[in-house]
C-alpha cells in the first residue's frame, strides 16, 4: 500500500498511541478496539429511525424536548427546523426486565436527559460552532453482537449531530480526545500527514480507587463503598487547591466515573494548550508516591517540606484521624502492622513496638498509632524526635496522599470518558462533582439512567396537567442539580474565553494601528 | 560561419546578472566575535570556510555528541559524566574562558559555533533526529554552562534579554518561609528571586524545587540554569523546525548534501537494538507457552521478577504484561502460544474478560491489530535495559521495571536470594554498584557469578570471541547468553550467531 507510507509515518500516529491509548483505558470497559471501523461514513443526515417514526404517540413534553436550543444554532445549521418533529421521544415505560444496557433505555437517555447543549459549549468555548468542537476526537463505543469496539477519530460538527448520531447508534460510552489540526474524520485525506496532530485538549486527571488496594481494607478491585470514597474525596481536595493555587487554572471540572474513581478536567485555554513536556512536569508536581511494592517506602521527600506538600499534609491529616486510622484500621492485623514497623525508622522505638504488639494482638490502628509517640516519649527512641516526626509525616502521606494515574494526565492525545455518559457496568451517570462540598458527595446515591428514566415518568403522573411552563426532561429528575453545577461550570467558562477573545482583538487592533 | 551562443551576455552586463558574483562580491557581512565563550547560535555563520573544514568540525562535534548520549546511556551521573567528558572536550571541541587568554579563543569559538549549524542542517531532516538532538546539544550546553567562569557566565546571561521578572523586597519578605522550602535554602541565605510562567521551568516544577503562587514559578538565582537552558533548548527546537521546512529549497551544489547525509547516517541509534536473529537461538527448539516456567531460570532479574509475580497473583497489571509480553516475544514465542500463555497464567479470569480486555493487547504487541505502521513494523521491539531504566518508576501494585533500580536494598537482596545468589560478597557488591546507580553493572555481575563456570570454559576454549561477552544490556541478549551457556555440551550450541549485532 504505498499511498499510505507517508501518512502512517508520523510519531504520534498509530504506532505510539495505542499503547497509551487504548491500553490504559479502564480495563472495565475497554475491550477491542477497531482502527479503522467503517463507522466512519455514517450517514448523518438520516437521522430518524423506527423508534422515532411513531408519531402518533407523540406527546407534548418530547416535542418541546429541545426546543430552546434552536435560536443558538439557528445561524449555522438551518436544517435543524425541518428534523425537528422527527427528534420527539416516544413514551418510553420501564419495565421490571429492562437494564441499562438495553438500547431503547440508553436511546431514551440521550434523547431526554444527556445535556447536549451544555456540553456543546463547554467543549465549544463558545455558543457559535467552532473547530474547537468540530475538530474534536471522540472515541465512540459500539455495540457488537460480539464484543464492542472503539471506533476512533469521530467527529461532529455541531452538538445536534452528536445528539442525533447518539440517539440513532446508541453507544454505550463515548471518549473525548484532542482537538486536531484539522478535521479528525479527513485525517488520511491529508497530502501531509504531518499536519494532523493534536493541538489542544483540557489536561485531565484520573483517581481510580484500585491505586488504593494495598491501603484500603474495606473493598477491593472494581467495588467502592463510603468508607473508601473517602480517599477520592481527599484526593480531590488535595489536587484541585494545587491547581487553582499553584498553578492559577481557574476551571476545573470534576467528574465521577461512574464507578470506582473521579475524573478532572482542566478546562483553561493556559491548561488546554499546554504541551506533552508541561504535561509531564504538571503530573509529576503532583505525584509523590514512587516505587512498586517491593521498593519498600514509597515517600521519599526532603525537608523542609515543599509548600505544595506542607498544605497538603495539613488537608490531609483530619483525615488521617477518621478516614484511615478509625475506619480503615490498616494496621489491624499483625502482617499489616509489620508494614507499619519496616517504615519506622528508629530500630529501637520498633524492637519496642513489636514487643508491645506481640503481647496484645489485633490492637486497633489508631491505638498502634498512638503507641508510637507514647513509647518514644517514655524513652525509647535512640534518633531524635525529629527524624521520628518526619518518619510519621511521611507515613501519613503514604496512606492518604492521592494516587494519580499520572500517564492519563501526560499526553495530550489520552482519551477519557466524557462526563454525563452512562456508566457500562453500573448504569450510574457520570455526573459532575461540586468541588466547593466535596465532602457531600456519594457515589453511592447517584442515579443510574433506570432510576432517572422512572423519575421523568413519576414527574408526569403527579404534574402533568399545570403544563404552563415547559421543562426540560432533566429538570424533573435528580440529574438537576448535577447539570445545574455543570451548567454554572461552563457558564464560567464561555464568560472568560469571550472576554479573552475581546482582549485580543483589542491588542491585534493596536497593533494594526500603524 | 559565426556560431551564435545563445547564452553569451554582453561582457557588460554580466556582473549584474551573476547573482551570487553580486552577493559575495565584497564581504559585506561582519565576521562575527565572539564575545563570550557560551553561545546560544542565534545567527548563522556568514564566512566561509573549506569543504574539509565543514566536514571535519562536524565530525568532531559529533564524536562529542555521541560520547556525551553513550554517557546518559550508562547511566553517568552529572558529575562523573562532566569528568568524563573533560578529556573528550579538550580533544575535539575545545572551548576556553575569556580569561584563559588563550590566542585561539576566536578560532575555537567559530568551530563550535560552524559545527553547530552543520550538524544542525545535518540532523533536521526527521522528528526523531531533530528531538535527539536537541537533547544532545541541551547537555553540551548545560555542561558547558556549568564549568564556565561565574562573572562571564552572568555576563552571558544578562546579554541573553530573557524576560524575568525580578521580586520585589516586600514580596520576598512576605514569602520568605515557604520560597526557603520550596528550594531547600537555609533561611539565612538572601537570594535573588525571579518570577516567570511556570511553564518556562517545567524540570524544576516537575522536581517540586520552585515556589508556585497562581502560575508563576519562583526561581532564585542559584536555579538560573534551568530557565536559561529551557530558553535555549525552546529557541533550539523552533530553528530546528525552521531549517527542516527550509531544507528542500537548499540553495546547494552536490557537495554538501552528501557529507550531509553521511553525517546523519553516522548518528545511528546506539541504543541496544533488537534483531530477529536474537529471537533464533541455535538448539533451542520452538518455544512453548508450557516451557516457560522451566525456561525462565535464564531470564534476567527483571523478567524473573515479573514471572514470579505472575504466578503469585495470576496476574500482572499493564506495563508488566507489556514488559513481559515483549520480552517473551523477543525470545520467541509465537503470538498464538504467548496468548495460551497469559490465558493460563490468568487463572482466575474469567474466559470473556480475559478476550475481552487482554487479547487486543497481546496482538497488538505482536503487531497483529493495530494501525498499519504497527502491523507493517510487527508490532513493538522489546525492552532494552535501556528504555526499562528511564521509564517512571512503577506504582503502587504494579511490578516493572528493572528491580535494582526500583527494590529496595533489603527486599533486593531478599530477591535475589530467592533466585539463588547466596553469595554475601557479591550481594555485598551489588548493593554498592545499586547504590551508585549502575543498575547494569549489578545485573551483569549476577550473570557472571551464575554462569562463572561456562564462562571460563568458553574463555578458555576462545570459542566465544570477545564482542560474545560484552556487557549486556538487554534482555533479551541476557537470556540468549544464559541460555546457550548453560548448554554448551549439546552439540555445536556454543557458538553465538555471528549475526549477533545486538550491542551496537
Amino acid at each position: 500500500m504505498p499511498h499510505s507510507i507517508t501518512s502512517e509515518s508520523t510519531p504520534m500516529d498509530d504506532s505510539s498511541n495505542p499503547v497509551s491509548q487504548t491500553m490504559k483505558q479502564e480495563p472495565d470497559t475497554q475491550d477491542i478496539v477497531k482502527q479503522e471501523p467503517d463507522t466512519q461514513d455514517i450517514a448523518m443526515g438520516d437521522a430518524p429511525n423506527a423508534t422515532e417514526d411513531n408519531k402518533e404517540e407523540v406527546n407534548l413534553e418530547g416535542i418541546f424536548d429541545d426546543g430552546d436550543s434552536d435560536g443558538e444554532f439557528a445561524s449555522s445549521a438551518p436544517q435543524v427546523k425541518s428534523e425537528e418533529p422527527s427528534q420527539s421521544a416516544p413514551t418510553f415505560k420501564i419495565g421490571d426486565k429492562s437494564s441499562f444496557s438495553d438500547p431503547d433505555i440508553m436511546r431514551a437517555f440521550y434523547q431526554r436527559l444527556f445535556p447536549f447543549r451544555y456540553f456543546f459549549q463547554w467543549l465549544n468555548h463558545s455558543v457559535v460552532p467552532t473547530t474547537d468542537f468540530a475538530n474534536r476526537e471522540f472515541a465512540v463505543t459500539i455495540k457488537t453482537p460480539d464484543r464492542d469496539a472503539l471506533a476512533r477519530y469521530q467527529s461532529f460538527p455541531t452538538a445536534d449531530l452528536l445528539r442525533k448520531f447518539c440517539i440513532k447508534d446508541v453507544p454505550p460510552r463515548f471518549d473525548i480526545g484532542p482537538v486536531y489540526s484539522t478535521n479528525p474524520r479527513d485525517r488520511k485525506t491529508l497530502r501531509k500527514a504531518s499536519t494532523f496532530r493534536p493541538i489542544s485538549r483540557e489536561v485531565v486527571f484520573d483517581i481510580d480507587m484500585n491505586d488504593y488496594d494495598d491501603i484500603r481494607t474495606c473493598c477491593t478491585g472494581a467495588n467502592i463503598c463510603g468508607k473508601c470514597w473517602a480517599f477520592i474525596t481527599m484526593a480531590i481536595k488535595v489536587v484541585d487547591v494545587a491547581l487553582r493555587e499553584d498553578f492559577g487554572f481557574k476551571h476545573i471540572l470534576w467528574v465521577y466515573s461512574g464507578r470506582r474513581g473521579a475524573h478532572a478536567w482542566v478546562c483553561d485555554k493556559r491548561a488546554r494548550e499546554m504541551e506533552d513536556s508541561k504535561r509531564r512536569a504538571l503530573a509529576s508536581y503532583l505525584e509523590l508516591l514512587k516505587g512498586g511494592d517491593q521498593g519498600g517506602k514509597k515517600v521519599n521527600i526532603k525537608r523542609p517540606l515543599h509548600p505544595h506538600l506542607e498544605r497538603s499534609l495539613n488537608i490531609l491529616k483530619e483525615h488521617f484521624q477518621t478516614t484511615i486510622l478509625t475506619e480503615q484500621d490498616p494496621w489491624a492485623s499483625d502482617e499489616k502492622a509489620e508494614h507499619l514497623l519496616n517504615l519506622i525508622p528508629d530500630p529501637t522505638l520498633r524492637a519496642a513496638l513489636q514487643k508491645k504488639w506481640d503481647s496484645s494482638p489485633s490492637r486497633p490502628s489508631a491505638s498502634k498509632w498512638a503507641d508510637i509517640d507514647s513509647l518514644a516519649k517514655s524513652g525509647a527512641l535512640s534518633k531524635t524526635s525529629k527524624e521520628l516526626l518526619e518518619a510519621k509525616q511521611d507515613i501519613v502521606l503514604e496512606y492518604t496522599y492521592p494516587r494519580l494515574d499520572a500517564d492519563v494526565s501526560k499526553k495530550m492525545n489520552h482519551l477519557l470518558k466524557s462526563p454525563f455518559v452512562v456508566h457500562p457496568a453500573t448504569g450510574r451517570v457520570c455526573v459532575p462533582i461540586d468541588h466547593l462540598n466535596v465532602d457531600d458527595f456519594d457515589p453511592l446515591s447517584v442515579p443510574t439512567v433506570m432510576d432517572l428514566l422512572k423519575e421523568i415518568d413519576d414527574w408526569k403522573s403527579e404534574d402533568s396537567e399545570n403544563g404552563d411552563k415547559k421543562m426540560q426532561d432533566w429538570e424533573k429528575t435528580s440529574l438537576k442539580p448535577y447539570i445545574e453545577i455543570f451548567r454554572i461550570f461552563v457558564t464560567g467558562l464561555l464568560k472568560e474565553e469571550k472576554e479573552s477573545g475581546i482582549k485580543r482583538e483589542r491588542e491585534d487592533g493596536d497593533a494594526m494601528e500603524f | 560561419m559565426i556560431r551564435h551562443d545563445y547564452s553569451r551576455v554582453d561582457p557588460k552586463r554580466r556582473a549584474n546578472i551573476d547573482h551570487k558574483k553580486r552577493q559575495f562580491a565584497n564581504a559585506e557581512f561582519q565576521l562575527q566575535n565572539y564575545d563570550h565563550r557560551l553561545n546560544f547560535y542565534q545567527l548563522p555563520p556568514t564566512a566561509e570556510i573549506t569543504l574539509e573544514q565543514f566536514e571535519t568540525w562536524a565530525i568532531n562535534r559529533l564524536k562529542v555528541l555521541s560520547e556525551l548520549e553513550s554517557c546518559s546511556f550508562r547511566n553517568r551521573s552529572p558529575e562523573e559524566t562532566a569528568e568524563y567528558m573533560a578529556s573528550i572536550l579538550n580533544k575535539h571541541l575545545p572551548l576556553r574562558s575569556n580569561s584563559s587568554r588563550s590566542q585561539n579563543l576566536q578560532e575555537e569559538r567559530q568551530k563550535d559555533h560552524y559545527s553547530h549549524f552543520i550538524l544542525r542542517l545535518a540532523f533536521s531532516s526527521t522528528e526523531d533526529l531533530r528531538r535527539r538532538f536537541s537533547r544532545l546539544e541541551t547537555m553540551l550546553f548545560r555542561l558547558r554552562y556549568k564549568d564556565d567562569d561565574f562573572k562571564e557566565r552572568q555576563e552571558f546571561v544578562k546579554g541573553l534579554n530573557l524576560e524575568w521578572e525580578e521580586v520585589g523586597e516586600d514580596e520576598k519578605r512576605e514569602l520568605r518561609d515557604q520560597l526557603a522550602a520550596a528550594s531547600g535554602l537555609k533561611k539565612g541565605d538572601e537570594q535573588e528571586w525571579f518570577k516567570v510562567d511556570w511553564e518556562r521551568v517545567p524540570e524544576l516544577v516537575e522536581q517540586r524545587r520552585v515556589l508556585l503562587k497562581r502560575g508563576k514559578a519562583y526561581v532564585p538565582q542559584r536555579e538560573q540554569m534551568s530557565l536559561v537552558v529551557a530558553d535555549f533548548t525552546k529557541r533550539l527546537d523552533e530553528a530546528l523546525e525552521l531549517t527542516a521546512r527550509a531544507l528542500p529549497r537548499l540553495d546547494e551544489d552536490d557537495r554538501l548534501a552528501p557529507i550531509l547525509a553521511h553525517l546523519s547516517q553516522s548518528f545511528n541509534a546506539p541504543e541496544a537494538a533488537y534483531s530477529d536473529a536474537d529471537a533464533a537461538i541455535d538448539g533451542l527448539s520452538a518455544i512453548r507457552a508450557g516451557s516457560i516456567d522451566t525456561l525462565s531460570k535464564h531470564f534476567p532479574l527483571c523478567m524473573q521478577n515479573l514471572h514470579m509475580n505472575l504466578r503469585a497473583n495470576s496476574h500482572l497489571k499493564h506495563y508488566g504484561r507489556l514488559q513481559y509480553s515483549l520480552f517473551l516475544k523477543g525470545i520467541g514465542l509465537s503470538l498464538e502460544e504467548c496468548i495460551v500463555f497469559w490465558r493460563q497464567s490468568f487463572k482466575l479470569m474469567t474466559d470473556d474478560k480475559f478476550q475481552k480486555e487482554y487479547k487486543y493487547n497481546i496482538r497488538h504487541v505482536y503487531g497483529d491489530v493495530g494501525g498499519d505502521t504497527n502491523r507493517r513494523g510487527r508490532g513493538y521491539t522489546p525492552y532494552s535495559c535501556q528504555k526499562i531504566l528511564t521509564e517512571p518508576l512503577p506504582g503502587p501494585g504494579q511490578s516493572h521495571g528493572c528491580p535494582y533500580r526500583t527494590f529496595n536494598p533489603e527486599n533486593l537482596s531478599s530477591l535475589l536470594q530467592r533466585v539463588g545468589v547466596q553469595d554475601r560478597d557479591l550481594l555485598k557488591t551489588v548493593k554498592e554498584d545499586v547504590h551508585k546507580q549502575r543498575y547494569h553493572v549489578a545485573c551483569n555481575r549476577v550473570f557472571e557469578y551464575s554462569h562463572k563456570k561456562e564462562m571460563k570454559k568458553v574463555k578458555d576454549e576462545g570459542s566465544w570471541s570477545a564482542a560474545d561477552l560484552d556487557t549486556i544490556v538487554h534482555p533479551n541478549t541476557y537470556f540468549k547468553r544464559s541460555w546457550l551457556l548453560k548448554h554448551l555440551g549439546n552439540g555445536d550450541v556454543g557458538v553465538v550467531n555471528a549475526g549477533d549485532k545486538m550491542e551496537e
